[in-house]
């Protein structure tokens, strides 16, 4: 950061990618024409991976061009901005389609008319010399088709193999090469083989090539569609930003914003980078980010952040944070990590994986050998369908897939809720979250209290009383005494000068204004001093009652009036705690107030169960003592004063403000203060789970039933043996269902409140 | 009869052996520019050799087009990025105890060490 990108150019290194290089004697021409570039310090090419490394202060494409201009072509490999790296990703991709469509058209038109003859018209044998012509004239043609549809897979099974690993390149690979090769047996020497056994499935070849590159493409599309919600946010960004330097309002691209520029934003535009309002004020959209309908007003000193959008004034903002600093381009990276980890339910899937593609080669050769020892005639050409449909129907991507597509949708549409998580671990976790503790301060309530009530006992009235009070307690840093100071200021009350100022730990305050001794604290302070308070106790019982926390204000040792003061409940509290109940989740409340207090908001808000007077440092054992009676316990807390417990808790909610992405003790992080993101999380969590369990339960069973079909075990009893063509569909179509279901899990809607 | 079947063992044990008990040749890291390649269904090479703590750059560089190609994951390491495509990407190993950290693509078709030690 920091430097602007003229300077970064100014001496760089640059990775150059080349193709057509087919001999190390080229090495020493593409080094030396890049070196003839001006400004290329050195160049040194790697030829085992086709990459060069350039140092210097030449342009990329100058490189490029000389690259051209010595007979190869040549691409710049550096990494770029999220957008850019989107947008070359779906171009690749759509290219990646279209050749995968392009190779499943060629293998299908001759595929089907092969299918249609062997299913209508006549039997795919061997016998007269005629038919050994067509055969051999078809043969060459699946060959053809196998090398221009097939090509990718047999590549891909050599070198794979070379490596001494396997994988789904393989089993295609083998299943139509042994098909093609006997085929092949066949027509050139029939009397190798049995006579009843002399058939073809050059169609099965054909059909199988092009049925599987038409599974990748379809799989490919919905694919795209599973990282919709990652790309919205990418999305977000604004490509350029308005900023002021030496007086000038100049246009620049958004990587070019440095710390501490100033950036003008008008209406209706995104701002650009996070940074501090410093002159005008407005209101900012920043739904897309927190979840939160509601536009927020900002004015000077209030934070903006970026990919929100300005709605009303124009104003100055200093830049704090840009690049990959800013909440937005965090949130992204946590979304993306979040995508691509996974759940512990996945993880009996990943250990078949691993082993699977080896296991179903083995049991294509024993039901090759059992074919060939126990089948009926021709038992060749038995073992050899069977071999092969074996090979073809086993979908290890099924299973592979099945977990990943699913969170990452699944993360991807929490993440639109407002609702960041972690990993797929607290995906998991958050599924099963029994029992769901609630920090009562700013959690359940706003966490900025208000004056409410102002009894007044004496001569005083309520003006004067409220005047005297925050002068007392314009000097303390008590949440309460702010209270009393915010609401003097909201009525225009102007505070004067404090004496002799005694803070009485735990109790109140003491000190001498305009002359006169006040004392302002709790019950127990005012008894010790000897002030009168007569039925006030009640009054302030019938106070604590409603949840309002009340104080005593005496005026030279007599009690001038009881102020109450109370942290608002948020409007949305009741209904989110309870949908968290009617899905089953035991809803306890944690607070450090007065237990007639806590009383009094849990009975407001629906909650049975609360924990009073506990002590900051007692959160986390309330947890664990949950913990132990068994439950799963997730916690929601600030994620400041509650990191322990919220690290402590099965899985930790922290309710963020819309700008502390990564709270750092938290599973899952709340960008709205809203209590329905938590209700969000949980939902959001538990259909996640469900689509991943009904993938794998579709991917094992697809496999566990489809192999031994496929090895022909049903045919003792009904006769009935697999065509490679029908194993080739299902393999095909296995894992685009997989990703199809996954995504379903895009209507997933967050609760509309 | 009895020569097809023990044909088809030995290539059972083949199979055995040359996908689970043959440990394939490893780089090490700083042997010229290591370059990890994704393509046609592999990493090349699949073992790389690395220095035990001590933090180092791995490249990688995806000429695949397959989607699942994209996602590289090191799960010990809780490290999972998206390979751009015929772009070099630099991935950050931390320091590391001695042993080995498998890595591979979103579905485990590819794999391959990271050997630390």
């Amino acid at each position: 950061m920091g430097v602007k990108t003229e300077d970064v150019r100014s001496r760089s290194i640059e990775e150059l990618i080349i193709e057509g290089a087919g001999c190390a004697s080229c090495v020493g021409k593409i080094e030396n024409a890049l070196k003839s570039v001006s400004g290329v310090e050195n160049a040194e090419m790697n030829f085992a991976q086709r990459t060069v490394s350039v140092t210097g202060t030449a342009n990329p494409s100058a490189l490029v061009k000389a690259v051209e201009r010595a007979g190869y072509s040549a691409k710049v490999a550096t990494s770029e901005s999220d957008g850019d790296a989107l947008a070359e990703k779906e171009q690749a991709d759509w290219a990646y389609y279209k050749r995968l469509m392009r190779e499943m058209t060629v293998a299908l038109s001759l595929g089907v008319p092969l299918m249609i003859y062997s299913l209508f018209v006549g039997e795919m044998t061997v016998t007269t010399a005629t038919e050994r012509v067509t055969w051999l004239v078809v043969g060459i043609l699946t060959l053809g088709v196998l090398y221009f549809s097939g090509k990718h897979f047999f590549v891909g099974a050599w070198q794979s193999l070379k490596n001494h690993s396997a994988n789904m390149d393989t089993l295609i690979a083998l299943g139509t090469g042994t098909a093609w090769l006997y085929s092949m047996v066949v027509v050139l020497v029939p009397h190798l083989v049995p006579e009843m056994a002399r058939h073809v499935y050059f169609e099965a070849t054909a059909m199988i090539i092009g049925l599987i590159n038409l599974g990748l493409a379809l799989e490919l599309k919905a694919r795209g569609r599973t990282s919709e919600a990652i790309k919205r946010l990418i999305g977000l960004q604004a490509k350029t930003a308005r900023v002021i330097r030496d007086d000038k309002q100049l246009d620049i691209a958004i990587e070019d914003v440095l710390e501490e520029d100033v950036v003008r934003v008008r209406p209706g535009e995104k701002i650009p980078v996070d940074g501090k309002v410093i002159e005008g004020s407005t209101t900012v959209d920043e739904s897309m980010l927190t979840g939160e309908p509601m536009p927020v007003e900002k004015s000077v000193g209030d934070d903006v952040v970026a990919g929100t959008i300005n709605k009303s004034g124009s104003f100055l903002f200093q830049a704090t944070r840009v690049g990959k600093d800013t909440a937005l381009a965090q949130i992204i990276n946590m979304v993306k990590r979040a995508q691509n980890s996974k759940p512990p339910i996945g993880r009996l899937a990943d250990i078949i994986s691993a082993y699977f593609v080896p296991v179903v080669m083995i049991i294509a050769v024993i039901s090759a050998l059992a074919w060939l020892n126990f089948g009926p005639e021709p038992a060749l050409a038995f073992a050899v369908v069977s071999a092969t449909t074996v090979l073809i129907i086993a979908c290890p991507c099924a299973l592979g897939l099945a977990t990943p597509m699913s969170v990452m949708v699944g993360v991807g549409k929490a993440a639109e809720a407002g609702v960041l998580i972690r990993n797929g671990e607290a995906l998991q976790t958050a599924s099963k979250v029994s029992a769901m503790i609630l920090d009562k301060t700013g959690t359940i309530t706003l966490g900025s209290p208000k004056v409410t009530d102002v009894l007044v006992a004496s001569e005083y009235d309520e003006q004067t009383v409220l005047q005297l009070a925050a002068t007392l307690e314009s000097g303390s840093e008590h949440p309460l005494a702010q209270a009393i100071v915010e609401s003097a200021r909201e009525r225009g009350i102007k505070t004067s000068k404090v004496s002799n100022f005694n803070a009485i730990a735990g109790h109140g305050v003491e000190a001498e204004v305009d002359g006169k001794s006040l004392l302002f604290g709790n019950e127990k302070l005012l008894r010790e001093r000897q002030v009168e308070l007569g039925n006030f106790v009640e009054k302030a019982q019938g106070l604590a009652a409603e949840a309002k926390t009340p104080m005593y204000f005496a005026v030279d040792n007599e009690l001038a009036a009881i102020i109450a003061v109370a942290d608002p409940i948020k409007d949305d509290s009741v209904a989110a705690i309870k949908r968290l109940q009617d899905n089953g989740v035991r809803v306890v409340m944690l607070t450090g107030d007065n237990r007639a207090t806590a009383e009094a908001v849990a009975e407001k808000v629906g909650i049975k169960e609360f924990f009073a007077e506990v002590l900051p440092d007692e959160k986390s054992k309330k947890v664990q003592e949950l913990q132990m009676e068994g439950e799963i316990v997730g916690m929601t807390g600030d994620g400041i004063n509650d990191a322990p417990a919220l690290a402590i808790a099965n899985v930790g909610f922290a309710i963020g403000t819309g700008t502390d992405v990564a709270i750092e003790s938290a599973d899952i992080t709340l960008m709205r203060g809203s209590l329905h993101g938590l209700a969000d999380a949980v939902a959001v969590s538990k259909a996640t789970l469900r689509n991943i369990k009904q993938n794998l339960f579709g991917a094992f069973i697809y496999n566990v039933a489809g192999i031994p079909f496929a090895a022909g075990v049903l045919y003792p009893f009904f006769g009935m043996l697999l065509s490679p063509v029908i194993a080739g569909a299902a393999m095909a179509f296995s894992s685009l269902t997989v990703v199809s279901n996954a995504n379903r899990l895009r209507f997933f809607k967050a609760k509309k409140h | 009869m009895l020569f097809i079947n023990i044909a088809g063992i030995a290539l059972i044990a083949l199979i055995v052996w040359w996908f689970w008990l043959y440990t394939p040749q490893q780089m090490k890291l700083g042997e010229g520019d290591l370059v990890i390649v994704v393509e046609n269904g592999t990493y090349s090479p699949s073992r790389i050799k690395i220095p035990e703590g001590k933090p180092v750059e791995l490249k990688f560089l995806r000429k695949d087009q397959s989607p699942c190609s994209e996602t590289l994951l090191i799960p010990k390491l809780e490290i999972s990025e998206t390979l751009p495509s015929n772009k070099l990407k630099l991935i950050q190993i931390p320091a590391l105890e001695p042993g080995e950290y498998d890595f591979h693509c979103q579905m485990q078709m590819y794999r391959g060490k990271i050997v630390a030690g």
